[in-house]
């Protein structure tokens, strides 16, 4: 892997974990300050587990990690200062209100950001002198949204974030997002299955599947990259043996090629051979998350 | 300005191409003139909420298109040149006229019939309208 110049918000390099049914296998994977990486995965793909050994709250067997400068777990209190990080799973105290846990906040972390707390409230339709037991579940996701935010955090670190939102709550957080990108120093990792919020706000994409990294590149080149294309192929004409071909689809007289190595002079090679192009449409990153990650399991079965 | 900008998920263009189309566009109808502040990369990117890296990837290209100038350290213009809003009007009609011609071409159509569709069109157009 070629050295990166820009300063990274986080890097790992060569990372494994394993566990009784489940391996973490030499996951490389690093984020450029000012950027936000969306990490894509299906249930039980490993983004939990990266996220953990990024904070520091279970140990690499292999490997290096760095989180905004500091080696982790060895520096984890440094790196930790500046990052703030929302799990699905985390739960605030049920005995206090949310303003309580404003105050705690506020006396650990000396970027907390009164005025902006206040203004997140509003924005997110939350009361701080609710207590905790009476929060609904997606009220209880944006609490905790708050009071990450409000930190004014290095690195925004959530798990899941949008799942327990409803489409309004949804929306405030992903304009907040962007609000932090403003910043060129801050940077957010975004894991997540909504595969049109990434597509949407991140600026590099990781597919992870089975504790394997699938692919990672920037979301521009990442979109660029793959198509669908439509054939009509009259009888007696051979399609070319082409490579990158991801998936073919063979019907009476037509077919559909998905490749991952778009470029026009494809066009030029299919057409030479008689086949006729209909269509040459780009894929939604679902689309492409979905076709690499089965193209992913049938090279490990092989 | 840039809160008129609507970018659509289920557009089949992709975002930054949408970006690119509507500056385009308010360029061409006189909305932005030659000279112009556009806004910053980031700035927009948060204000329609789409990524850094494809609003810089529409300024990239609009910039190497001629339509924009990005001064290092004071931000982005439109393009100083007085013709520029009508000849992004030039390139729109180029480009309908392409997916035009490749339209007719999946109808197997020779170009007389397509220009004959095209009289057609104007006609029932200004009879439509007196």
């Amino acid at each position: 892997m070629t050295q990166q110049v820009s300063p990274q918000a986080f890097a790992l390099r060569g990372v494994s974990k394993a566990f009784r049914y489940f391996k973490l296998e030499n996951l490389s994977l690093e984020l450029p300050l000012g950027q936000i990486l969306g990490l894509v995965g299906p249930n039980g793909a490993g983004k939990s587990t990266t996220i953990r050994l990024l904070m520091g709250l279970m140990t690499a067997e292999t490997g290096s990690i760095e989180v905004l400068g500091h080696r982790v777990p060895e520096q984890v209190a440094a790196a930790k200062a500046g990052v703030a990080f929302v799990s699905d799973d985390m739960r605030l105290f049920s005995g206090a209100t949310l303003a309580w846990h404003m105050r705690f906040v506020a006396s650990i972390y000396p970027e907390w950001d009164e005025a902006y707390a206040r203004t997140l409230l509003k924005h997110f339709n939350l009361r701080a002198e609710q207590g905790v037991k009476g929060l609904s579940r997606g009220e209880h996701i944006k609490s905790m949204l708050l009071l990450a935010l409000a930190r004014r955090p290095r690195l925004l670190i959530l798990d899941e974030p949008t799942s327990g939102l409803d489409p309004v709550a949804r929306h405030e957080l992903l304009t907040e997002l962007m609000q932090i990108v403003r910043d060129e120093s801050r940077s957010i990792l975004f894991s997540s299955h909504n595969t049109l919020d990434v597509e949407r706000i991140c600026d590099q994409i990781a597919f992870i599947d089975r504790g394997r990294l699938v692919d990672a590149r920037d979301k521009e080149s990442f979109l660029d990259r793959w198509r669908r294309i439509s054939l009509d192929v009259p009888s007696g004409v051979t399609l070319p043996r082409l490579k990158d071909v991801v998936n073919l689809t063979l019907g009476e007289q037509l077919a559909t090629l998905t490749t991952d190595r778009y470029e026009p002079a494809l066009d030029a090679v299919l057409q030479a051979s008689g086949a006729r192009i209909t269509d040459v449409q780009r894929m939604s990153l679902e689309e492409i998350f979905v076709a690499s990650v089965m193209r992913s399991r049938a090279e490990v079965q092989s | 300005m840039h809160s008129a900008f609507v970018i659509s998920q289920t557009d089949p263009r992709p975002l930054y191409q949408q970006v690119k189309d509507q500056l385009r566009h308010r360029i061409a109808v006189g909305a932005l003139k030659p000279g112009d502040e556009i806004p910053s990369i980031r700035q927009l990117a948060s204000d329609i909420r789409v990524s850094v890296i494809t609003i810089k990837r529409a300024y990239l290209e609009l910039e190497l298109e001629g339509v924009i100038q990005t001064r290092q350290g004071r931000g982005s213009f439109v393009a100083d040149n007085a013709q520029l809003g009508d000849s992004l009007k030039e390139q729109e009609l180029t480009q309908h006229l392409r997916s035009a011609l490749s339209a007719a071409a999946l109808l197997h159509l020779t170009e007389d019939q397509l220009v004959e569709r095209l009289r057609e069109l104007r006609r029932e157009d200004s009879q439509g309208r007196s």
